[in-house]
């Protein structure tokens, strides 16, 4: 009798690991994954053997979608699962930023840049097994464009639209016509040199006309494409399912049955799912992951092309950092190399100019300052402060984790180290993203500020203009850095249609940048995927975006 | 019984139109620009501008409120800015995770941290009871994210005893209906799901049950303690009345009124606290749900994300008075 309780707490006790012990076999079909059965090995070499079974593929990811209409979004979550269910007229060639036909199969440019013919593809139906056609394409540019649009429903806004096309009142596209069912007509208010590039986004992405008028406020939760993947079921936070589109125009594609992308908050936790077998590829893998991954053969490292730049920005609007001494001199204080070495296991490249090398118009010529102590005291001494800036400089360092900054405040110390051997001290303050973002932007706590941005569309616009021109204050340009010669050529490059002249332009740019130094480029990172040795064909695009379309397992 | 639980009731109104002052007044006195954060950087300026126009936050913060309230009365809980889905219908499947995780680490928790309270309070100072409590201090001091970490580590990855993540076998689901997974796998005649949710529940159960399994030990133990002591116990031990049936059916009783009081806290607790259990385990519940609002400053979801989470803290509080007058008839209410 005495016993009873102890044992009853030992039963307790005992009882999930016991419960837990025996579920190692319970015969799970191959496909099932290792979820609820066997190890990781184990179920690796199940999967090997049994090759082809394999037809779904689970994707762990950092956060969920915020709504599965790509217009109305501009993150990069979001996007993901557009791109599966949308296609756009045009798209990106994979693994890279260049246009190729999507939709659109040809199209043909007037003499002045202001006339874009685009002959469809034909015999391509909505997931909804309505037609995709002129009518269709001009549909949503209307939907898009028009802010009383009856399908614009309550809480919409078509950002990239307005920010690619111009916002209301200065729209560049002027009418979008459909000359015959195949054949759809752009007339341009004034050339637009990236327009083709703009074109080609997910957000741009074609929606099924009779879709969003029937669903209405709900086509965000069901959206209805002509993409490789079918929306099946949105469960918030947690997991997204997407079935093959058995009728994809594109032969013999998608090869993957289902797709499932979860959200896993965690990076280790996602890291530990992947090792586990749970999921098939994860993104965003920790730097400091890296080895391990290395040493495990039943998974493969995937590198994203890089496409992005991480720097430190100075705010104008202070003291001393409009001197541009001051600035150069605390470009040649950081050791871009060490920090990459340190923070990024190698996975980046020191960033020379604001924008990545794999992007046309990039100018190889200009030079960086180098890691040289004695020549950043030396130009604080011609600024006027042989002793070191007199006051503690604020420097803003990111709170959160960015695909091209994954810790920002230990990149921040270790700046924060060199700075101090010219006689800079600094404070880091890394106030919470919300008010971070609001903070640099209004530019008054600030002194200097981490930030970085991802390329949208693959256009040297995208990067120089949106972030370091005067027009984009306040915003983006987070610096307050008004160079008016800078911005007579940002400017001139945007009317350019000739694609090299439009480099040289972008080339002067740079060197302009680099002179006036409102920033202090870091790096340009790759960042880093995992996934099963066995998963082949996934070819992940710069922009952060790619079809799941050619995946399948070996 | 029935007027108490009416005057009870009635409290409840006051009790929460407080709560909506409060959660109103701290949230919009946290710096951060909600359209800038919700439309991202990559958002005109005009873009911004209309969002805000339309959410109403160019108004003074007093009519927001007073329009708010209006819409509450109407039972409408607002639209979420950032996913642009009424509350009201998104929320549901959050409230049902964390509900389904908060009961499986209640149920770690109480049967662990009872019996263990109990048993160190019977052989008191005993090895076991020395080992019991260290643990429990051990327990209450641990960091969840630590703890979740190493569980996965070691019966995921290690031992592969247990999955790592997520509520079910995703590539093979059951279909929704309740969004209590345990249940809408027996619903669906799913004996294999319902396995796997069982399984899936067991190691966040356990990390978010942890903290209160300590402290229920030690309310226990220390509640046990002191009826041991009193008189009754001695009458019955006197009687010659066995060990076991004086611990659990004489003493248990009394002793076990403050320890549901922390029980019930302590299940309030979780409901809302969870978010370092549910990003460890990509579990999608409420807390999440709240914390993420927070950081992208989603007003309406905010507010009536606590709101309702107030409401469940003070129903249970609710419950757990009334449990009282049933264990115990000397409570009287007047």
């Amino acid at each position: 009798m005495k016993k009873w309780g102890s044992l009853a707490l030992m039963l307790t006790l005992g009882a999930g690991l016991v419960l837990s012990g025996c579920g190692g076999n319970n015969g799970s079909s191959t496909t099932e994954g290792s979820a609820s059965s066997a190890p990781a090995s184990t179920a690796a070499a199940t999967a090997a053997t049994t090759a082809s079974t394999q037809d779904t593929l689970i994707v762990g990811r950092g956060g969920d979608s915020a709504s599965l209409d790509p217009a109305i979004v501009t993150d990069g979550e979001s996007l993901k699962i557009g791109h599966q269910v949308f296609d756009s007229l045009l798209e990106y060639k994979p693994g890279t930023s260049e246009v190729e036909p999507s939709l659109a199969d040809s199209w043909e440019v007037s003499q002045d840049g202001l006339t874009y013919t685009f002959k469809l593809h034909p015999n391509v139906k909505f997931h909804d097994g309505t037609d995709f056609n002129a009518e269709a394409v001009v549909f949503n540019f209307e939907r898009w464009s028009d802010p009383k649009s009856p399908y614009k429903f309550e809480g919409d806004s078509f950002d990239y639209y307005d920010s690619m096309f111009g916002p209301d009142g200065s729209r560049v596209i002027k009418e979008v016509k459909a000359v015959d069912d195949l054949t759809v007509q752009f007339t341009l208010n004034q050339p637009q040199a990236p327009f083709l590039q703009n074109l080609a986004m997910t957000s741009f992405g074609i929606g099924s006309p009779t879709a969003i008028k029937e669903k209405k406020e709900n086509f965000k939760n069901e959206p209805v494409g002509t993409g490789p993947f079918v929306f099946k079921e949105w469960k918030h936070n947690d997991s997204i399912t997407l079935d093959k589109n058995p009728n994809y125009w594109k032969e013999g594609l998608p090869k993957l049955n289902k797709v499932i992308v979860r959200s896993i908050p965690d990076n280790s936790a996602r890291f530990n799912a992947l090792q586990n077998g749970e999921i098939d590829l994860m993104e965003d893998l920790s730097p400091d992951d890296l080895s391990t991954l290395e040493s495990n053969t039943d998974l493969q490292k995937i590198e994203r092309p890089p496409f992005n730049v991480a720097y430190l920005g100075f705010n104008f609007k202070k003291k001393p950092f409009d001197n541009v001494k001051v600035r150069q001199a605390l470009n040649y204080a950081v050791n871009k190399q060490a920090i990459i070495d340190a923070f990024f296991a190698g996975q980046a490249q020191p960033a020379v100019n604001p924008m990545p090398p794999s992007l046309w118009g990039y100018n190889d010529q200009v030079k960086d300052y180098e890691y040289n102590l004695d020549k950043a005291k030396q130009l604080l001494v011609e600024a006027g402060y042989p002793n070191g800036l007199p006051d503690t400089v604020t420097l803003y360092a990111m709170p959160v984790s960015r695909p091209y900054m994954p810790d920002g405040k230990k990149v921040a110390e270790a700046i924060q180290a060199d700075w101090e051997k010219i006689g800079v001290k600094t404070v880091i303050e890394s106030p919470e993203w919300a008010t971070y973002l609001d903070d640099t932007k209004a530019g008054e706590k600030d002194d200097i500020y981490m930030l970085g941005w991802t390329g949208d569309n693959g256009d040297p616009d995208n990067f120089i203009y949106t972030l370091l021109d005067k027009d984009t204050i306040p915003g983006n340009n987070r610096s307050f850095y008004v160079n008016e010669d800078l911005h007579k050529i940002l400017v001139e490059a945007q009317k350019e249609t000739d694609q090299n002249k439009r480099a040289d332009l972008y080339k002067q740019a740079q060197v302009i940048i680099k002179e006036d130094a409102p920033w202090i480029p870091l790096v340009h990172t790759t960042p880093l995927l995992a996934a099963k040795a066995n998963l082949k064909g996934y070819v992940p695009g710069p922009t952060g975006t790619e079809y799941y379309s050619d995946i399948y397992f070996e | 019984m029935s007027s108490y639980l009416f005057k009870r009731i009635m409290v409840l109104i006051p009790v929460l139109i407080g709560m909506t002052i409060i959660v109103f007044s701290i949230i919009h006195a946290i710096p951060g620009d909600p359209a800038e954060t919700i439309l991202g950087q990559k958002a005109t300026e005009q873009s911004k501008q209309a969002l805000r126009e339309q959410l109403g936050l160019d108004k003074p913060w007093i009519t927001q409120y007073v329009d708010y309230m209006g819409d509450l009365l109407k039972g409408d809980l607002g639209t979420s800015i950032r996913t642009k889905t009424p509350i009201a219908k998104e929320i549901m499947p959050y409230l049902a995770a964390t509900l389904e995780l908060t009961v499986s680490a209640m149920l770690f928790a109480t049967i662990v941290g009872v019996n263990a309270g109990i048993l160190s309070a019977w052989k008191q100072n005993s090895w076991f009871d020395y080992a019991a409590m260290i643990i429990a201090l051990i327990g209450v001091s641990m960091p969840i994210f630590w703890l979740g970490l190493m569980e996965q580590l070691v019966f995921a990855l290690k031992l592969h005893w247990l999955p790592s993540i997520g509520r079910m076998n995703q590539r093979d689901p059951v279909e929704s209906i309740t969004n209590l997974y345990v249940i809408d796998s027996i619903l669906a005649g799913r004996w294999d799901q319902l396995w796997t949710v069982i399984k899936h529940l067991i190691l966040p159960g356990i990390a978010l049950g942890t903290i209160p399994m300590a402290i229920i030990a030690r309310m226990t133990r220390s509640s046990m303690l002191e009826v041991m002591n009193s008189d009754y116990i001695r009458t019955a031990r006197a009687k010659g009345m066995s060990q076991f049936l004086v611990v659990y059916k004489h003493a248990l009783k009394n002793a076990l009124i403050p320890v549901l009081t922390v029980i019930g806290l302590q299940t309030g607790a979780l409901l809302g606290g969870a978010v370092l259990t549910e990003t460890i385990f990509a579990w999608p519940g409420v807390g999440r749900y709240i914390f993420e609002a927070i950081s992208s400053r989603d007003y309406p979801v905010i507010q009536s994300g606590i709101l309702i989470i107030a409401f469940i803290f003070v129903i249970i509080n609710l419950l757990v008075d009334l449990l009282y007058a049933s264990i115990d008839p000397r409570i009287q209410y007047k």
